[in-house]
């Protein structure tokens, strides 16, 4: 059987303005206990890569920047 | 290690291995340093030490302090003895009573803050039904900080983003170390050790939140059960894995409701009609059972109430559920348009899981922290020293290094086959090779559906043999694990671990023909509680066909007597009929 692809609603959503992954910083990606966020070098920014949040927030909580932003994922919203 | 991406097999060793750096890890670590610096310790983390584990955010505070003047060591002995049922080997529980107030003096030391009063001391308050034991942390929010800073002091080597996959033996039966993956790089290594300490915390993907989401889950889900999983295929006893962890909740949300905060402070859990019906509010299988009957009754659902407190109190009580543990609460709360003042929070209960932070279902310990494997130990969450929560994860980190380190003394490194090793690589390495195959995800949720469906309590025999087929077939459809990247193949190799506790939970389940712990081993086909038969622990391990074999081991001489009267206590929690509608103080 082939696979699909099918979408979901990502939690966490990074502001690509106020991140600073292109001076270096990592430190949601660092933080994350569930590895969820990656740095997307095209862009510069940090991403939600997986839909695997526990919404504990050290990722919003140690941005230096405040460019993270967690909300409770729709499914229990 | 993280930066050496190019070699796809290293081998590293040290004297002492942690596995796991949330809260016993951590703690396990530094004290082996302190014992002796010049043995050569390392803590390995699937996540990152800074913000890993349970206490990622912190904590509220500490559920069971014993503090000379509030409690003593044998008073909680007999508090832990009762809210267990009778099942317990008192010297663990002693063995932790004992050093409870020293940890809690070295961490104020570090840098914890703890709530005092006016002259200094320690502002304990009663939630239990007989001591006075939580001591709450109103800025919790700074231990893993403070961890963080002991483990750079002490030069514990930290080894963060690597997984533990499986442990390995000598061939005298010894502990001699573990195979590792990178979560981000699917590089694998061996490291080699005298001693392990699995501080891997609990099996928090066991149920499925009935919200569907599989991380929802009340335990920080990076904890899949990886050490109950490694613990049994290295051949150590477990126990008490009938003996579940379940817990209230806010409904959908998984915070705690929060007895240990708000219970002080004039909250309690109330039916639909605002009625308080449990004399107390302290987690036990008692308690959740009355929690579960009145969910399902005409007066549910379950709500937590603080509607009727002041507003100072209301205020204070917010800021502190809101800022610590689960800081994301506040949030949920506004979206449904929740107020704390005007109306009660709708409860239910959390997914099953093994835990003995907060039940009794773990790897076998004893007081020593020693598993039946030498040079073994396991600490915290996994260990199986009953209703232990953080407090106990610190300190049986720290008796756990202790006896490692004189372990070390008096042991040489045991070799590792190098054919296990590469069976082991092998295994872990195959779902990147799959193609058109079935997705870690998809294969995690049937097997926690299954769970939900066959295996949650009320527990009934047919439904376990049914659910105990359905993981076989499972089990074989293994082999069609895919994994795309190197993340989802964390997520494959948990599948792994998640579907070897399903099975334990239901052989255990079923291997013990009685009910106790209230909900927790509700057993519908054995509705009584058998002490003739079953006053004894059982215990789970690795058959010789591949599936977990159970059997009794009898309870040690209890070194605290408790009188009949004693025995009962948990067993009168339910608010009797004439006084339901009395609501006032605790
Ligand atoms: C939401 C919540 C609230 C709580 N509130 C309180 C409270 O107020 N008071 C209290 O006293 N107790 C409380 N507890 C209980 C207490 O936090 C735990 O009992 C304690 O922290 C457990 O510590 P641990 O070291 O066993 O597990 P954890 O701190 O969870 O650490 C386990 C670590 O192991 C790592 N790990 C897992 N598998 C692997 C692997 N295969 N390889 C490498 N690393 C791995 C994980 O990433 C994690 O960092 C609470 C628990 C929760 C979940
Ligand atoms: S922590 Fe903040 S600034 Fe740094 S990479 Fe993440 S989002 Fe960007
Ligand atoms: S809220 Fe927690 S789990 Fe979710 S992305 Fe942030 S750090 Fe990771």
């Amino acid at each position: 059987m082939p696979l699909i692809q099918s979408s979901s609603r990502a939690p966490v959503t990074i502001n690509s303005e106020a991140c600073i992954a292109d001076k270096g910083c990592t430190v949601c990606v660092d933080v994350c206990p569930l590895d969820l966020l990656v740095i997307d070098m095209a862009n510069g920014t940090a991403v939600m890569k997986y839909d695997e949040c526990w919404y504990c927030l050290p990722c919003e909580l140690d941005c230096p920047t405040d460019a993270v932003s967690v909300e409770i994922p729709y499914l229990l919203k | 290690m993280n930066d050496k991406t190019d070699s796809s097999h290293e081998v590293l060793e040290f004297d002492v291995l942690v596995i796991g750096g949330g809260t016993a890890g951590p703690m396990a670590g530094v004290r082996a340093k302190e014992m002796n610096p010049k043995l050569r310790v390392a803590v390995l983390e699937k996540a990152n030490v800074k913000r890993s584990g349970c206490i990622s955010m912190g904590m509220d505070g500490l559920n069971n302090a014993v503090i000379p003047g509030h409690a003593t060591p044998e008073q909680y002995v007999k508090e832990i003895t009762v809210a267990n049922d009778g099942i317990v080997n008192q010297k663990t529980i002693m063995a932790y009573a004992t050093r409870s107030y020293d940890m809690i003096n070295t961490l104020d030391k570090w840098g914890v803050k703890f709530e005092k009063d006016e002259t200094g001391d320690y502002n304990v308050k009663k939630v239990h039904h007989m001591g006075a034991y939580v001591l709450p942390m109103p800025e919790g929010h700074h231990m893993k900080k403070i961890l963080y800073r002991q483990l750079r002091k002490k030069r514990v080597s930290v080894i963060n983003r690597f997984m533990a996959t499986r442990l390995f033996k000598g061939k005298d039966g010894a502990i001699a170390g573990a195979h590792v993956v990178n979560p981000r790089t699917a590089e694998t290594a061996v490291i080699k050790a005298k001693t392990v300490i699995l501080c891997t915390g609990a099996a928090g993907r066991l149920g499925m939140p009935t919200s569907g989401y599989l991380f929802g889950t009340y335990e920080n889900p990076t904890n899949a059960g990886d050490g109950y999983s490694m613990a049994y295929h290295v051949g150590a006893e477990l126990s008490g894995l009938e003996c579940y962890q379940i817990n209230p909740l806010i409904k959908d949300y998984n915070g705690p409701a929060c007895a240990y905060v708000t219970g002080p402070m004039g909250g309690y859990t109330a039916n639909s009609k605002g009625d308080r019906f449990i004399e107390c509010d302290y987690w036990s299988g008692q308690m959740m059972l009355e929690f579960y009957k009145e969910l399902e009754g005409g007066n549910g659902p379950v709500f937590l109430k603080i509607d009727h407190l002041a507003e100072e109190t209301i205020s204070e009580i917010e800021v502190i559920l809101h800022s610590n543990e689960r800081p994301s609460r506040g949030r949920f709360h506004e979206n449904r348009g929740t107020n704390y003042r005007e109306r009660m929070v709708e409860m239910h209960i959390s997914e099953i899981g093994f835990c003995s932070g907060h039940s009794a279902s773990g790897i076998w310990t004893d007081e020593n922290a020693r598993t039946t494997i030498p040079g073994l130990y396991a600490a915290g969450d996994c260990g199986s020293v009953p209703h232990n929560y953080m407090l106990g994860a610190f300190v049986y980190g720290a008796i756990a290094a202790e006896d490692a380190v004189k372990y070390c003394a008096e042991h040489e490194q045991c070799e590792i086959d190098s054919a296990e090793i590469a069976a082991e690589k092998a295994r872990v390495l195959a779902p990147l090779q799959v193609k058109d195959g079935i997705p870690a995800e998809q294969m995690e949720y049937k097997i926690r559906r299954l769970v939900n469906d066959y295996l949650q309590p009320p527990k009934v025999t047919k439904k376990m043999e049914i659910g105990m087929e359905r993981f076989a077939e499972i089990r074989a459809d293994l082999p069609m694990l895919q994994a795309n990247d190197p993340h989802e193949l964390m997520r494959a190799m948990e599948v792994h671990f998640i579907l070897d506790c399903a099975e334990m939970a239901a052989t255990a389940s079923m291997y013990r023909t009685e009910s106790r712990w209230g909900l927790y081993h509700y057993y519908v086909d054995h509705p009584d509680t058998d002490d003739e038969k079953w006053m004894c622990h059982v215990q789970t391990k690795k058959g010789a066909d591949g599936l977990p074999e159970c059997s009794t081991r009898p309870i040690e001489p209890y070194i605290v007597e408790l009188d009949e009267e004693e025995m009962s206590a948990y067993k009168k929690l339910r608010v009797s009929d004439d006084d339901t509608t009395e609501t006032a103080g605790v």
